[in-house]
């Protein structure tokens, strides 16, 4: 018999990234559970179709602590993709996988005052961490396990994030490309053509762009301004214009464009 | 020991072929050589070797780079005097060998000894942007980045600044390197007429300063021919005085760029208005 090989040439791999609700149980458990109950109560569908990733660095129940938690958790139908913080030892092959790369982010936290955190039960905890453990831990959780306890107020608006804009003083060549996904570029000189700037939120040419502009990726409120327009490409937030489409008029100007709904929007400055 | 530390190694690029590296290599090495320094050009461009021809040397090349890389023959007896100009020594290329036989290692190692020897040591950089070229510009501390009056070979320049910028030992330890803009084959009366790029427009693109500007003439493709930098074959004619100017501006005088051809161009005018 022979076995016939199959008429794919390879199989594809894409890398993904998501974000994901962390829950980081606090010892007692017990009391960590109650108050993961209440909250349940009053939201049931909460968790239902959502990621969640649970991080037990804090708690850190040794193996079988982290089978009891996770059918605690299978219980309240909250289903875990992922693992944090555990040691290698305590996974079981049935259970989520370790996640290594996580970064946190404190988008979704709901008002974990120091009032939030769980009153000191008496009980014993299910598994038995240390008690200096979560004592230490107690002030480093309230970052991060704030999505169990209840809203207190309304979940405040993203922090204001401290200037991250990119400022480059010598002209960007043909052939170069600056990649600055986390804020504003300005570049003081020209870009020239076959050179390409890419940034997360709005582009300053303080000379002629003459190659391509990519503005916005993280943001449909930025903008290109450039002294002179010569630009093979603009584009903001994914919508572009090549040289070709570009007002003839607006040519050797200094300019500004910006997004207004689904069309860029050219102007002289 | 101080000649040493007063050793410059030039790169003379350009990214795009054909605009004149090796003809300007020629003609600033024997300009420099002629001014009492001490120069040696290396021909980078292994495998398409054209400065032996340009320099009159090719029936004398013995060993080249690649045998002094591999070890196979000492620098000295790769050295080729120049007979016109006592100061002035060539380092072919080889011809027959793979350019993948020039090693990093080898390279620096040339370089430094090369440096103790002499006052300039000017590498005639391969076109593109491989391998050859990259090698090439490594250890300079100053570049001569040759470009014509049109756009290609403008964007090429630009690229080729920006591998200056990022790719030499100097960019990596965070210094610069001296980048100065060589423009050649100008004719004036075309670029007065829009055929050409003029030089602001050239310098606004490249925003490097600007070391000379050398006219079309076939005074340069007669001297090659001949196998004589035009600096020496005709020291008299336009492109030979241009490069002698631009050799003065490399030593440090601060002379003004004047444009060839402007005198020419008017005569230019006169006579095509009394043909017509």
């Amino acid at each position: 018999m022979t076995i016939q090989s199959s008429p794919r040439h390879s199989i594809r791999f894409h890398g993904r990234s998501y974000h994901a609700m962390v829950l980081a149980p606090e010892a007692p458990l017990a009391d960590w559970l109650a108050e993961l109950d209440s909250w349940l109560s009053r939201s049931p569908g909460f968790f239902l179709g959502r990621p969640v990733v649970l991080d037990v660095s804090i708690l850190a129940p040794g193996k079988t602590g982290l089978v009891d938690l996770l059918e605690k958790l299978t219980e309240r139908n909250i289903k875990v993709m992922g693992i944090e913080g555990a040691e290698p030892s305590w996974l079981e092959f049935a259970m989520p996988p370790l996640l290594l790369s996580g970064r946190q982010e404190n988008g979704i936290q709901a008002g974990g005052g120091p009032t939030a955190s769980p009153a000191a039960g008496e009980e014993t905890p299910a598994a038995a961490p240390s008690g200096e453990a979560s004592e230490d831990a107690k002030a480093a959780a309230d970052a991060v396990a704030a999505v169990a306890s209840p809203p207190v107020e309304p979940a405040p608006a993203l922090q204001p994030q401290r200037p991250n804009s990119l400022l480059l003083d010598s002209p960007v060549r043909s052939g170069q490309c600056i990649v600055h996904s986390e804020g504003d570029v300005i570049v003081v000189g020209s870009v020239a053509s076959g050179a390409e700037v890419i940034a997360g939120g709005s582009i300053h040419i303080y000379g002629t762009l003459r190659g391509r502009a990519i503005a916005g990726s993280r943001d449909p409120r930025a903008r290109i301004f450039c002294r002179k327009l010569e630009a093979e490409l603009l584009s903001i937030d994914g919508l572009y214009m090549v040289a070709e489409d570009m007002p003839v008029e607006l040519r050797g100007r200094p300019i500004q464009v910006w997004l207004d709904g689904d069309s860029l929007v050219m102007a002289q400055d | 020991m101080g000649d040493c530390k007063m050793a410059k190694v030039l790169v003379v690029t350009s990214g795009k072929g054909g605009v004149g590296k090796t003809t300007s290599t020629a003609a600033l090495g024997a300009a420099l050589a002629s001014a009492g320094k001490n120069v040696v050009l290396i021909d980078f461009d292994v495998g398409l070797r054209n400065l032996d021809l340009v320099m009159g040397a090719e029936r004398r090349v013995v060993y080249d780079l690649i045998n002094v890389v591999q070890g196979d023959a000492k620098l000295s007896q790769a050295l080729i005097r120049d007979k016109r100009v006592p100061t002035l020594s060539l380092l072919p290329a080889s011809q027959t060998r793979d350019k993948d036989a020039l090693t990093d290692e080898g390279v620096t190692t040339i370089i430094s000894e090369l440096r103790e020897k002499f006052d300039w040591v000017i590498c005639d950089s391969p076109a593109g942007i491989e391998r050859g070229a990259t090698l090439a510009m490594r250890h300079a501390d100053i570049a001569i980045v040759v470009t014509n009056p049109e756009v290609s070979s403008v964007r090429d320049s630009d690229r080729i600044i920006g591998l200056l910028d990022s790719k030499t030992a100097r960019a990596e330890k965070g210094e610069r390197v001296d980048k100065h803009l060589l423009l050649t084959r100008f004719d004036a009366a075309r670029a007065g007429r829009g055929e050409m790029l003029n030089i602001n427009d050239v310098m606004e693109i490249l925003s490097i300063p600007l070391l000379g500007i050398i006219p079309e003439s076939s005074e340069v493709l007669r001297a090659s021919n001949l196998g004589s930098p035009v600096t020496l074959n005709n020291p008299a004619s336009a492109p030979a005085r241009a490069y002698f100017e631009a050799a003065k501006r490399l030593n440090g005088e601060a002379l003004e760029v004047t444009i060839p051809g402007d005198k020419k161009g008017l005569l230019g005018k006169l006579f095509g208005r009394r043909a017509a």
